[in-house]
């Protein structure tokens, strides 16, 4: 057996995965590496109550960009995925905020809290719409380096300029505030009535450490306003048979032409000669040799981990030390005996859409607080889906899987955290809240898995249990992904890339790292 | 006035968004949520119910059923076994068809057809000198289609009939939740379901029985939408919309063969007789004018044509049914055939489109061109002949459990 190839990848996350599948395509020998004894990272699904499911991590699909979907063919590959469409949010009175499937419905539902509301939200969508159409390209590109002045980062700056200049006045002093204020400040801008602000900011604080009202959290919206389904902007989606599904669809794709694929083979280092990479080892202490190394793990592991430091000029350690991580969420799954009834839910079919618990921008911001010195809400905020009643293969016949992804927990790396009680604690929270609004909740779980930061920086390797690799703002976007200089998935190393979710277009399952990593890697061999 | 199908004491509650179309004179739900989207995803990965009562059915018995039989299909109806169940066409004497439908053997001289074309008339023509009676027994027996992956599943739990044994295209007989029935391991949406037969007293009842178990498998009522577009991923043809009835139709122009419509595998011509086989053979001296096909369109190209415009590509989310013009190049000189239905296809996502083409341009890997209209100008994307049907999941056909 062969210990050298063309290119190794390090960790086989989806995007790891994904630039696997587009070297092997491009005829290279490929080999990846993960640590655990499963594909996918945080987009893996696992059975671990027997006969149920779980999206252990990540939960939805949006962003998976349709190039990769059409490029690696992986509909053929076991891609499919249902809409999950409804979005319902319970209120502490007892009532309720539907955004239904259809927009005459939504008009109905809306008008119910506030007839203008009901009229603005048209318009809201499509202010946001020609926003996320028209920053949309940018998801397709290598950034540039603005502090360098090669032809590409001219070219690429050239081109972005073009992109801003033609949008209209509001759009562009939309996307200022967006820029710049807090979620809830730009959505008051819009909507008087509180659920609504705070069941759409909650989007603008996912997987971050920051409140509805910290400045810069409304960029994230436009962030989410950006998965695409079909052909249909802001869609939301389910892969049949869980995440971890999608996964298995790169990795089969990435098989398909050639790649070879190991698990529960944990690298310990990238072997580095003179300055360039040559190789990986592993902790079993088998080497294998590439002309390329890419890191699919986020920027601490690739550059402060996985490398010795003194390969790598000290401001780049120091600027990769300042971005932020700090996770902020946590994952609750559970295996249920029946459908929980939600007292204010007018009809069951909204249990196969999203379940927002953001009953009001008090409480997310009261969540907020409770985290914010460490710990979790006492009252946490969530995004919870039941995929079970829309794909059969999840649990059993008549039973269900509830994923609720819980924000706040933080991250705390000490020795002294007893990890079993935070567990307990933050788990019992979860389901203490989730209970206010579905009181047979309690009575119908079969089995609990909890997961805090702490858990997916020791399962997955996720820095301080970062989901997106790092903090989605807007101080760590584009070309500063993960630093300036260091976005153009290249290291300072060289032949050694990076493919991560820390890279731009950024968190979420959107396979768009690990496509640009490798269009730069094979463009910069020929 | 369009009539009520004996569920519609059912249906009609459910149907929100009150989507109805005509079917056969019945009236049918295009959608029962306000969209088609939830109901076309759980025939795909749960199931899907259809109230499908309005099909036409007629029984044909008698000593010389299986001649009348075999002289009005395109199949060889001798080789249809008691419990199978035939997909054919039937064409006019210049062959043309007339219609397409299941055939299904109930006994030594027992068939029954299913239609949407009305042919009472025709058949009874055609029996002419035959020892066969020829009944319309569509308002005497009523149906639901179940499909996807969990259906069988789902009515397994009504039945003793053991549905793991039943292959794809046979039926048997048997009880469903009390009431006797006749179940068919087929469908209109190229997945793993099936058709189940009763009298219109009982289909009430097993509507409900069926309900009453959804939520342990996924299942929606589902309408005719759903349904148009898992029979397009299928590569199912549809009558009014890839080809029109020769017997709805005035112009030669209008009319299609089985040959045209790519059914050539299901044409016996080594039998005897078969209404329209000398036309047919006439066809196969002078060769045919097109040949159905599937096309796969290029959509990066058809972005491109967006952006020209400044803005995102618009897929059709719903399977269209037109006459769109196809060429054999992208300055549109070279007319060869036309686009007959299309949609964006979710589970494949992929713009799929059926089209009847000139056979010299209907090769699987031909390029072509199909005409996209964007703000009342006409671009020619970029398609490829390919094979149907698009989709065509193994648990479709096979006998037994297939992992879905």
């Amino acid at each position: 057996m062969t210990n050298t190839y063309d290119a190794i990848v390090v960790g086989g996350g989806h995007n790891g995965l994904t630039c696997a599948a587009y070297l092997a395509r491009a005829g290279r020998s490929v080999l990846v590496l993960e640590k655990t004894h499963i594909l996918g990272g945080a987009a893996v699904t696992e059975e671990i109550f027997p006969g149920f499911k779980y999206n252990v991590y990540s939960y939805v699909v949006s962003l998976l960009r349709p190039e990769v979907i059409r490029e690696l063919e992986l509909p053929r590959h076991g891609l499919q995925i249902h809409p999950v469409d409804s979005v319902w949010s319970p209120t502490e009175d007892g009532d309720y905020l539907v955004f239904p499937t259809d927009p005459a419905q939504e008009r109905d539902e809306l008008k119910r809290l506030s007839l203008r509301d009901a009229e603005m939200m048209p318009r809201f969508t499509d202010v946001m719409y020609k926003m996320a159409h028209a920053v949309k390209p940018i998801l397709g590109l290598v950034p540039p380096d603005p502090s360098r002045q090669g032809w590409r980062d001219i070219r690429t700056a050239r081109g972005l300029g073009k992109l801003f200049s033609g949008l209209d006045k509001q759009t562009f002093s939309e996307l200022t505030k967006l820029m710049t204020m807090s979620v809830d400040d730009f959505l008051a801008e819009y909507f008087e009535t509180d659920v609504i602000r705070a069941t759409v900011g909650l989007s603008g604080i996912i997987g971050t450490m920051l409140g509805v009202r910290s400045p810069g959290t409304a960029y994230v919206l436009l962030h989410h306003y950006m998965g695409e389904l079909d052909g249909a902007y802001t869609a939301w989606g389910a892969q049949k048979g869980g995440t971890g599904a999608v996964s298995e669809a790169i990795a089969s794709a990435a098989r398909e032409h050639g790649a070879e694929i190991r698990v529960d083979s944990p690298v310990s280092q990238v072997i580095v000669k003179n300055g360039k990479a040559v190789g990986v080892a592993t902790e079993s202490g088998e080497e294998f040799y590439a002309r390329t190394v890419v890191s699919g793990c986020d920027p601490n592991v690739t550059f402060r981990k996985l490398v010795d430091p003194s390969e790598l000029p000290d401001e780049v350690i120091a600027s990769i030390g300042n971005f932020k991580f700090r996770g902020s969420s946590g994952k609750v799954n559970l295996a249920l005996d029946r459908l929980p009834t939600f007292t204010a839910m007018p009809d069951p079919s909204l249990m196969s859409g999203s379940i927002s618990i953001s009953p009001s921008v008090e409480y997310i911001e009261r969540a907020y607080d409770d985290a914010k010195y460490g710990g979790f809400s006492q009252r946490p905020a969530m995004e919870v889906e039941l995929p079970s009643t829309v794909d059969p293969t999840m649990a059993p016949p008549g039973k269900h899987v509830l994923s609720a992804f819980v924000q706040y927990m933080s991250y705390d790396g000490s020795d002294a955290v007893d990890r079993d009680a935070e567990r307990r604690d933050f788990g019992n929270a979860v389901i203490d809240a989730l209970a206010e609004f579905a009181p047979d909740l309690k009575d119908v779980i079969l089995h609990k898995q909890v997961l805090t930061p702490w858990d997916m920086e020791q399962k997955i390797g996720l820095t301080e249990g970062n989901i997106f690799h790092g903090e989605l703002t807007l101080d760590q976007l584009f070309f500063f992904r993960p630093g300036i200089g260091l976005a153009d998935y290249r290291t300072p190393i060289r032949n050694y890339y990076q493919c991560g979710s820390g890279t731009h277009p950024g968190g979420g399952v959107t396979a768009g790292p690990g496509r640009l990593a490798a269009m730069q890697i094979l463009g910069g061999s020929k | 006035m369009a009539r009520y199908s004996p569920l519609h004491s059912r249906t009609g509650p459910l149907c929100r968004g009150s989507r109805w179309e005509e079917w056969s004179g019945f009236l049918a739900a295009i959608m029962y949520e306000l969209d088609h989207v939830h109901e076309y995803h759980a025939v795909r990965n749960g199931c899907g119910l259809f109230d499908v009562s309005p099909l036409l059915k007629y029984d044909i018995r008698g000593r010389d059923a299986l001649a009348l039989v075999d002289r009005v299909i395109v199949r060889d109806a001798t080789k249809c076994q008691i419990g199978q169940v035939l997909y054919s066409t039937w064409c006019d004497d210049d062959g043309m068809v007339i219609d397409d439908g299941t055939i299904f053997r109930l006994g030594e001289g027992h068939f029954r057809m299913t239609a949407t074309v009305p042919i009472l008339g025709w058949l009874e023509d055609a029996g002419t000198g035959l020892e066969a009676q020829v009944s319309d027994v569509s308002e005497e027996i009523a149906a639901v289609a179940i499909q996807g992956p969990t259906s069988r599943d789902l009515l397994q739990r009504l039945t003793n009939a053991d549905l793991l044994d039943l292959g794809f295209f046979r039926h048997t007989t048997t009880e469903v939740s009390g009431a006797s029935a006749l179940i068919s391991r087929t469908g209109y949406t190229g997945d793993l379901g099936f058709e189940v037969f009763v009298d219109p007293d009982d289909v009430v009842h097993l509507w409900d029985s069926i309900m009453e178990l959804g939520g342990d498998h996924q299942l929606r009522p589902a309408g005719t939408m759903a349904l148009d577009l898992t029979r397009l991923e299928g590569g199912l043809l549809l009558l009014d919309a890839d080809f029109r009835s020769a017997f709805q139709t005035t112009f030669y122009v209008q009319k299609t063969s089985p040959f045209e419509l790519g059914l050539e595998w299901m044409v016996d011509m080594d039998k005897d007789f078969f209404i329209g086989q000398q036309a047919l053979r006439t066809e196969q001296e002078r060769g045919s004018r097109w040949l159905t096909v599937g096309l796969e369109l290029d959509v990066v190209a058809m972005q491109g044509f967006y952006t020209e415009w400044g803005m995102p590509m618009t897929l059709p989310q719903s399977p269209w049914a037109d006459e769109v013009p196809v060429y054999a190049d992208a300055e549109q000189t070279r007319h060869i055939g036309r686009g007959t239905s299309g949609s964006w296809s979710p589970v494949l996502k992929k713009y799929v489109v059926i089209a009847r083409l000139e056979p010299d341009h209907a090769i699987l890997g031909t390029e072509v061109f199909i005409e996209e209209m964007i703000e009342a100008v006409s671009y020619s994307v970029p398609a490829t002949v390919v094979k149907m049907p698009f989709y065509d999941p193994p648990r479709k056909r096979a006998r037994g459990v297939v992992a879905t």
